[in-house]
């Protein structure tokens, strides 16, 4: 599938200045992997190990993923994730 | 070593890794996204400090303005704070405990919440870095503040609020001039919209960019309840949690008050957070354990200010109960209802919602023995209940309705006791 991921401003200088770029996957996870493989400094800013970090969520067309099937959501052609920093509000 | 205020401030640190970050309207790491909090030159405070000084001071929270993180004079709500503690004795006999105070935030200047000690910081420093727009993400208190604060200030204000909210604080948040915009979803929806609001435009945003230094505002609260009881700490603290910022904040000034000299003994006081069984992300864990919160999608409660169900400081502010050794629960709208109304008619104090859950959650800790009963108890209230009327419409009598004749009021009275309101019923005479 190939979706839109939209890239918050501080992840941009990684992304050549990007605000949206393209990626491939049947899964939230999948085009994450994607996503990183193109530009491989996001890695660290994504992942502590393997692992997700806590800090961002991810939205797939405006809902956050961990109300849906987290990281093994299945994504259709077209698309928007959304990688969005998590400290905000109270 | 340093003497004027802007240096008593360092700079931000990342909470998770330590990174330090200049001073800037930022609120999370550029490594790890982690949430940044301010710090400070202690030892520098510590030298600048003394209870003399703070004494002589008018009772705002800006008396203790050294571990606030201003450069210069506060310009935004510099008459905040400054609430009652109370000897809540009469509350103390019905919940069968012997020594309990409140820390009365529903009547904070101007807005009637604790959110005033917060936005006076936030709007302060979103002038000093030049800011002319500013904006919030809010259940509703935060709302109302901003509005006034930012009116008072003569900046422009956009507040975002899910559009359930009570027509109060919508109203109260318009009066003052601000733009109001009411989304379709849950706080949590409007919270990560501000988030793209915020990089998108230039404005100062309270609790997003402007995060780490607003929230230090909270920390007033706790410096006031401490210097209150003789500069010493209580030995039990309870507080209501939505985004779970406070309650870490009240232990953080008491940790403060202990390294800067103003108390001599550190701090052991035991923290416990409140919140309503329809929105209990962080109680939730506290009580399964569960490492991380599970965010509630869709918060059900009558109590709107406090339905965050994704809160940012979850995981920070259950970390902090179970290392003080406190515990947290959660009530039902019910049990919110005869909190808010056993507050009223004990101690004469009208709380919002947020006030009966941090009532009934405390009943609950003590019938359940996680809280003493012989033992020094604090409970915030930190919103006015004429916000939230709409909870007890069904729960209050209506009022005896009479002729101006002595005959009908006998009638009504029947001898009875007219001090309890369900003695008369809804008599309407005509």
């Amino acid at each position: 599938m190939s979706v839109t991921v939209e890239i918050p401003s501080p992840m941009r200088d990684l992304t050549d200045g990007q605000t949206r770029v393209a990626a491939e996957g049947a899964t939230v996870a999948a085009v994450l992997a994607d996503v990183v493989t193109r530009y491989p400094g996001l890695r660290a800013k994504l992942y502590d190990g393997d692992k997700l970090r806590h800090y961002i969520n991810i939205l797939v067309n405006d809902e956050d993923v961990r109300y849906l099937d987290d990281l093994d959501t299945v994504v259709n052609d077209g698309v928007v994730v959304a990688l969005i920093p998590a400290v905000a509000g109270g | 070593m340093a003497t004027s205020q802007a240096e008593f401030t360092i700079g931000l640190q990342c909470k998770l890794c330590g990174k330090i970050y200049p001073k800037s309207p930022v609120n999370f790491c550029t490594d790890d996204f982690g949430p940044l909090e301010v710090v400070y030159d202690y030892p520098a405070i510590r030298a600048n400090v003394s209870r003399a000084q703070i004494e002589a001071r008018p009772r705002t929270m800006w008396r203790y303005r050294e571990l606030l993180p201003l450069d210069g004079e506060p310009t935004v709500g510099p008459q905040v704070g400054g609430t009652p503690l109370i000897r809540a004795d009469r509350l103390a006999k019905e919940l069968g405990v012997s020594k309990l105070w409140i820390k009365n935030d529903a009547v904070n200047f101007p807005t009637l919440s604790f959110k005033d000690r917060v936005v006076s910081v936030a709007l302060s420093k979103a002038r000093e870095f030049g800011f002319k727009t500013v904006g919030c993400a809010s259940t509703g208190n935060l709302a109302n503040s901003v509005a006034a604060n930012a009116a008072q200030a003569g900046l422009e204000a956009y507040v975002f609020v899910p559009s359930d909210l009570e027509r109060a604080k919508i109203l109260n948040t318009s009066v003052y001039g601000a733009k109001v915009i009411a989304v379709h979803g849950t706080y949590d929806e409007v919270n990560r919209l501000c988030t793209q609001v915020a990089f998108k435009f230039n404005w100062g945003f309270v609790n997003i960019n402007l995060r780490p230094f607003y929230a230090e505002g909270s920390k007033t609260m706790g410096f006031e309840i401490a210097e209150d009881l003789g500069w010493r700490f209580p030995q039990h603290v309870i507080a209501p949690m939505a985004g779970g910022s406070l309650i870490g904040k009240i232990h953080k000034s008491f940790e403060e008050l202990y390294k800067v000299g103003l108390v001599n003994e550190a701090p052991r006081t035991k923290m416990y957070g409140a919140q309503a069984t329809g929105c209990n992300p962080i109680t939730d864990a506290v009580k399964t354990g569960r490492d991380r919160h599970k965010p509630v999608r869709k918060p059900n409660t009558i109590c709107k200010s406090l339905a965050i169900g994704d809160p940012a400081d979850g995981y920070f502010s259950k970390n902090l109960i179970h290392t003080t050794g406190g515990w947290a629960d959660d009530v039902t709208d019910d049990e919110i209802v005869e909190g808010m109304l056993l507050l009223a008619r004990t101690e004469g104090i009208f709380a919002e919602t947020a006030g009966g859950v941090t009532i009934a959650v405390a009943r609950k800790l003590l019938a359940e023995n996680r809280l003493p009963r012989d033992e020094e108890i604090v409970l915030c209230i930190t919103g006015n209940g004429l916000k939230t009327q709409d909870a007890l419409e069904d729960a209050v009598e209506k009022p005896a309705l009479i002729k101006p004749s002595l005959d009908a009021f006998l009638e009504v009275f029947s001898g009875g006791d007219m001090g309890l309101a369900k003695s008369y019923g809804p008599a309407v005479l005509v």
